[in-house]
């Protein structure tokens, strides 16, 4: 298994600590009614883990701000997703 | 601040900066606002700079940009799961000043760009997220950010605001992104002593090497790698269409992890250190896929208008050309004293049409159709591909004939004749 931690601790953040940026609208319809969990694999920084039950947990602090995972939840449109306020966030160095 | 702007450019991507450049530089009221602490720290590219776009808008960006290396090879694999069939165009000509592509560092080169838009006169605001349009019926007569007493108004709001580009969604220009027309990809950047990279790719100072690949590292997906050599560091990357990447089980890590172990990649990155990891989106639905780019009030220049070319990874280019024609838009009307109108502002997209922007983005409308249903130009072939090279380069006793018999069978076994003419057939006329 590949650890993303490991890739994401290269970089930088200015983590909004009580403001996720992104969140799931409705958390049943994750357990209950989608059967892919695309978010649990698509996202390239590993926000969101399953539980085992189906429950899918969503974690921000290490996301890229890519898009991936509103974009993918095109059955459901259950990902509410807005940028950080401004200023936080990944900060790249380099890009 | 309720103040009035002749222009507000959201966002400071090249895109974005083209356009506020410009529009100052002509004398313009210009505000800029990007929710990064700085300009580049939001964006990734892999990143080639091509210098034709820039030279039209800062001629002598030489003198003072970020440049990496200049590029003087190009090489294309085609790759198997231990092997890959290659080309490489390598030129003196590319060794003649003025150079034409370059690699780049993005937050540097952004930084950089960014300053000569300050330089030329317009006002950057960082750290603000832009949260909606403000709008006047249909008009678009200003921006909301985020901060107190964020609403601040002009003539025209530019939307330079990358692929995802939430405000135009919001504003019910657009609809939601559709996976197949994204594509997303994760990127490393590894260090390396300068010597090493020039020894490694065989390169002098400032020369630089450009792999593009296909075939097995996207794992059946429509995607593409890359690895470019920077100054002091290398960067690779693989990006696939969302559209598959949601049919699969493949994290983007764990294909990027798996591309780094290819026998002929590993040893080019080598003892080098990883110093960051990033993913971003890039549109590449082509021209079918090109949404309302003009309205009252309202332009979109770059990659929020899906101005990409896949086929030949160009990008950056077109957002600066499209944020210079839409400079020279607002700038020919407010000359002749016409408004910000939608009918006034279709002179944008003519001059999009006369531009290469759009008349390469015509060429190879069909493009992303024909790959999106014919899987087996990322499967199937590279794995004949290099199956066949490697038959014919092994001395092994078996006579030349016989191994083109072979091979011959070998492709109409996985694919009918039918099916071959017809991909031959698909593929030019996708290039026609
Ligand atoms: C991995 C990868 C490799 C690539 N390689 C190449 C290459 O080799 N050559 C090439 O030419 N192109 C390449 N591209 C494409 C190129 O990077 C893009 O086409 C280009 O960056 C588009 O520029 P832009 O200004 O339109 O958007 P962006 O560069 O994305 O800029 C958008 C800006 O807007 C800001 N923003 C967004 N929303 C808001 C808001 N609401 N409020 C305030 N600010 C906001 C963002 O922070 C960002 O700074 C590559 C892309 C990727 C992802
Ligand atoms: S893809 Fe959408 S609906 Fe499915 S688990 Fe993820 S967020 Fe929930
Ligand atoms: S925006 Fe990208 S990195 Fe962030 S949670 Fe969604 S998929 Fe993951």
């Amino acid at each position: 298994m590949i650890k993303v931690e490991n890739k994401l601790f290269q970089n930088r953040y200015k983590v909004d600590a009580g403001h996720p940026h992104i969140s799931i609208r409705n958390p049943d319809l994750c357990q209950n009614e989608c059967k892919s969990l695309q978010c649990t694999v698509c996202c390239p920084a590993g926000c969101y883990t399953e539980e085992g039950n189906g429950k899918v947990v969503l974690i921000t602090d290490g996301c890229l701000e890519c898009g991936t995972c509103r974009i993918i939840c095109s059955e459901f449109r259950n990902v509410e997703w807005e940028y950080p306020r401004g200023g936080y966030g990944i900060l790249f160095k380099f890009g | 601040m309720e103040e009035k702007f002749d222009a507000i450019v959201v966002g400071a991507g090249p895109s974005g900066n083209a356009a506020a450049y410009l529009l100052a530089k002509a004398g313009l009221k210009v505000l800029q606002i990007e929710r990064g602490e700085y300009p580049g720290s939001k964006n990734v590219q892999g990143a080639i700079l091509y210098s034709d776009a820039l030279e039209r808008i800062i001629p002598d960006f030489r003198e003072d940009a970020p440049l990496e290396r200049h590029i003087v090879e190009q090489q294309m694999w085609v790759l198997d799961d231990e092997s890959y069939v290659g080309s490489t165009y390598r030129s003196a000509e590319f060794n003649k000043e003025p150079y034409n592509r370059y690699t780049i560092i993005r937050a540097q080169f952004d930084k950089w760009f960014s300053k000569k838009v300050q330089e030329a006169g317009a006002l950057l605001i960082c750290e603000t997220t832009v949260s909606n349009l403000i709008m006047d019926g249909d008009r678009v007569i200003g921006v909301q950010a985020d901060r107190e007493g964020g609403a601040v108004y002009a003539d025209i709001v530019i939307l330079a605001d990358g692929v995802n580009s939430l405000l135009a969604k919001k504003a019910g220009f657009h609809a939601e992104l559709d996976p197949k027309d994204v594509a997303l990809a994760v990127k490393e950047i590894h260090f390396l002593p300068q010597n090493v990279v020039e020894e490694r790719f065989n390169i002098g100072e400032d020369e630089g090497v450009v792999i593009e690949m296909v075939g097995k590292i996207t794992q059946g997906m429509m995607g593409t790698g890359f690895l470019y050599t920077n100054k002091e560091s290398i960067t690779l990357g693989v990006g696939c269409m969302l559209s598959d990447f949601k049919m699969q089980k493949t994290t983007p890590y764990a294909l990027l992890e798996q591309m780094k172990e290819h026998p002929a990649i590993r040893p080019l990155i080598a003892g080098g250190e990883m110093k960051e990891y990033t993913a971003h989106l890039i549109p590449e639905g082509g021209y079918k896929a090109i949404p309302k780019i003009y309205g009252d009030g309202w332009l979109m220049v770059g990659d929020a208008a899906m101005f990409v070319n896949a086929v030949h990874r160009e990008g950056s280019n077109l957002a600066m050309t499209s944020g210079r024609l839409a400079a020279e838009t607002v700038i020919a009307l407010k000359e002749q004293g016409k408004s910000m109108t939608e009918a006034n502002l279709a002179l944008y997209r003519e001059k999009l049409d006369d531009s290469f922007v759009m008349k390469d983005l015509k060429k190879y409308k069909e493009m992303p159709g024909i790959l999106h249903k014919n899987p087996q130009f990322f499967t199937t072939y590279p794995e004949l591909l290099n199956r066949a090279a490697h038959s014919m380069l092994t001395v092994d006793g078996v006579d030349k004939k016989s191994k083109e018999r072979e091979i011959r069978r070998n492709f109409m076994a996985k694919r009918s004749l039918f099916g071959l003419m017809g991909d031959a057939f698909k593929m030019w006329r996708a290039f026609e």
